[in-house]
């Protein structure tokens, strides 16, 4: 891996240029190129661990597993699985590791705002990230409430569950300090005439999301210390015996948890709205209601986190105006869905494969959008509470969503990162049984969950054994072709062919710079004059 | 990887601007506590601020409010090039938040005498609403006690810097950020100060 464009090119980021070399370069590097790949490496390990989780607890559902796997150890798989995905993947996943890598360059920049800051996140994520995996196999064993540590059994279960809210707070750290940096990078270190509204939208769903990560992380961290501090001292504010209110953490819970859906899925719309350009061959259409949707998105989905407790207790009045605006909080996102369609009618389309994976992006978003307004009716909300359509919802949303957003993002911009080309024929063949196993996987649950099959359950009723059979089944496919794509990529890296600079003839700034990128990103910092998507043939 | 060299203070100030936003809404989250609880149960809110000592906790607010002032002068006195009394500017803010401690140690070594700690037998007697009151104090208290305490560490590590001149009266903007912290953890203390201490 080194970067040979001409004898007297600067060297690629992956060349160790400074006094330590080979893992010492990396783990001191402040580069955020490094950084990003840094995460790229550490998320993919524990997206893979935290699937190899799910797929056991898909098995218990084939009951025969039952015999191997005990309810116990079940509550603890659901819980490590939401863990390490929401919080060492989905949440982080695509500012940490593209953000880190792109940001900068879209804008123009050779560095984040605070390069150091930057290498003390990653760092915070992996402290968290170790004591996540420490509090399964020390204390009480692996926590069982669920990814919400819901009180007031978070408080009184015997599992170790301090050590794994702790760690989650940790990680909040970390998300706070990145957040803090894109913002300072966006505001101060745009290239010159890299105006607001010439900025890559990208960036904007990146800033959106930073500014979420700012002002809802503390909220999170404030809640989990509490949980801590009840459970070593007893402090009695979630403790209904001592005058407490575990709906107050509930409260506490989603004031941040419910941004942090936001949070997830903002930067994967930004990589979307980069990937959709190129592939069309045309600017974006409504720039501006991108831009203004991703901050729209960010507001009012700050205002809509008791959506998640319409069961749990509270006034009528509260009910109806949370439900009114979760049913706002849609329109932003549908607005960008409108955008990307419109960007695309008309295009003359290249198919490659980002755009296959921008595509299942939009097509599974939408079924997990929609069912996401159907829940936000109270009514309906109030059968479908707590039951696998839930589960099957935020599946279609995080992993339809975020993660194929996360994998489009990646196809889009490996060989920029890498400088290596992957297999494309090789891509395709992982997307159909990973496409066909997550619909039969995820759209069973959605049924399961209509029926009434409740969620976090170790048994089921048998009039819903065919259908987790079906699930089941699905989850393998989706495995399978989980592991072709990884598989794929690793192969790439080491052994794929050499990537041109600019592969997909897309017009954003990193495609003007060698892939893989030098250390400085540009020799020059350059001027910009027009917006980020001008293809010459509009231009005219 | 030397590195460019970058120097930004406008986005240093911003970047400090931003991690005390995050600090606001940290605590932002016990004030909520707070509200919501006192909402619930006003009469034991009211007799457990009577528990508390209003003249220790005014006398705090004095020590911390002439710290703040202190931290000041020292940035004053960077900027005319006046190592020395910076350094002892910063000495006297640093001696200001060891009182400060010092005496909220007295306050709650009082309050474990009298058994008013969280999990304490007596205060289980007590009703449901004090024991949230409790609760609430000493986490709200501890954890702006701790945030004194990181205070107090950046202040002597800043000292350091400028006996070392790597603060100085053309590069002083960490100074100012730590002096930014610290007028937070001091705005923090006057809302803590008549939403306890006051409450009676």
């Amino acid at each position: 891996m080194s970067g040979t464009h001409a004898s007297t090119a600067p060297p690629s980021y992956l060349v160790d240029t400074g006094t330590r070399k080979g893992l010492m370069a990396w783990l001191t590097t402040t580069d955020h190129k490094r950084i990003g790949v840094l995460y790229l490496g550490a998320m993919v390990t524990f997206f893979m661990v935290a699937m190899g989780v799910g797929f056991v607890m898909r098995l218990v559902q084939l009951t025969t597993f039952q015999k191997l796997i005990s309810a116990q150890t079940y509550n603890a798989l659901f819980t490590v699985h939401g863990v390490i995905m929401i919080f060492l993947f989905v949440i982080p996943g695509l500012p940490a590791v593209f953000g880190n890598f792109f940001l900068p360059i879209l804008i123009g920049a050779k560095d984040v705002a605070f390069p150091r800051l930057n290498l003390t996140s990653w760092y915070f994520f992996m402290a968290g990230a170790i004591l996540a995996v420490l509090s399964l196999f020390t204390g009480g064993g692996a926590p069982d409430t669920g990814w919400s540590f819901y009180a007031p059994f978070s408080l009184k279960t015997g599992t170790n569950v301090s050590l794994a809210v702790f760690a989650a707070f940790v990680l909040g750290f970390s998300s706070m300090l990145t957040g803090i940096n894109f913002i300072t990078t966006i505001h101060r270190l745009r290239a010159p005439g890299m105006k607001w509204f010439r900025m890559p939208l990208f960036c904007w769903a990146v800033y959106s999301t930073a500014w979420i990560q700012l002002l809802a992380t503390p909220i999170i961290a404030i809640t989990l210390v509490l949980v801590i501090l009840e459970r070593f001292f007893g402090i009695g504010i979630f403790d209904p015996a001592k005058g407490g209110d575990p709906l107050l953490y509930q409260h506490l819970f989603w004031i941040y948890s419910h941004p942090a859906v936001y949070i997830m899925i903002l930067p994967a719309m930004g990589a979307i709205t980069e990937i959709i350009p190129t592939f069309a061959k045309r600017t974006i259409f409504g720039y501006k209601a991108i831009a203004f949707s991703s901050i729209a998105i960010a507001a009012v989905g700050s205002l809509v986190w008791a959506h998640h407790m319409f069961t749990s207790g509270m006034s009528n009045v509260a009910q109806i105006v949370f439900s009114l605006l979760t049913m706002i909080v849609a329109v932003p996102s549908a607005i960008k869905v409108f955008n990307w369609v419109g960007t695309l009618y008309k295009g003359s389309i290249d198919f490659q494969p980002p755009l296959l994976f921008t595509l299942t992006f939009i097509f599974l978003f939408c079924i997990g959008g929609l069912t996401g307004v159907m829940q936000g009716a109270l009514a309906v909300n109030v059968h479908l509470h707590d039951t696998y359509f839930i589960v099957g919802h935020f599946h279609y949303v995080m992993f339809g969503g975020t993660v194929m957003g996360f994998f489009a993002a990646l196809l889009y911009w490996f060989p920029k990162m890498f400088g290596k080309m992957y297999s494309k024929k090789a891509i395709y063949a992982s997307w159909f049984p990973m496409f066909v196993g997550f619909n039969m996987l995820y759209f069973g649950m959605l049924i399961l969950g209509m029926l009434g099959m409740p969620r976090r359950y170790y048994v089921h009723l048998p009039q819903y054994h065919t259908l987790h059979v079906v699930a089941t089944v699905g989850s393998w496919f989706l495995v399978l072709g989980l592991l072709g794509f990884f598989a794929t990529l690793l192969y790439a890296i080491f052994k794929g062919e050499k990537a041109e600079d600019n592969p997909w003839g897309g017009l954003t700034l990193e495609w003007t710079i060698p892939s893989p990128p030098p250390v400085e990103n540009f020799d020059e910092i350059p001027t910009i004059t027009a917006g980020p998507y001008v293809f010459p043939q509009e231009a005219q | 990887m030397t590195g460019h060299v970058h120097r930004d203070d406008l986005g240093a100030r911003l970047g400090m601007w931003l991690f005390l936003v995050t600090e606001m809404i940290l605590f932002g989250g016990l004030f909520i506590a707070y509200s919501y609880m006192r909402y619930r149960y006003p009469a034991e809110f009211h007799h457990g601020g009577g528990e508390l000592n209003a003249t220790l906790g005014i006398i705090n607010t004095i020590v911390l409010l002439t710290s703040s002032l202190t931290v000041v002068l020292s940035i004053v006195a960077i900027q005319k090039a006046d190592k020395r009394k910076a350094i002892a500017f910063l000495a006297t803010t640093i001696g200001l938040g060891l009182v400060f401690l010092v005496i909220k140690g007295f306050e709650w070594a009082a309050k474990f005498h009298h058994g008013l700690y969280p999990s304490a037998p007596h205060l289980g007697t007590l009703p449901q609403g004090e024991q949230v009151f409790f609760g609430l104090y000493f986490t709200m208290t501890g954890l702006h006690g701790l945030h004194v305490l990181v205070g107090i560490s950046v202040l002597t590590v800043l000292a350091r810097m400028v006996g070392t001149g790597s603060i100085r009266q053309d590069r002083y903007i960490h100074l100012e950020n730590g002096g930014l912290y610290w007028h937070l953890v001091d705005v923090i203390w006057i809302f803590l100060l008549p939403l306890f201490y006051l409450a009676a």
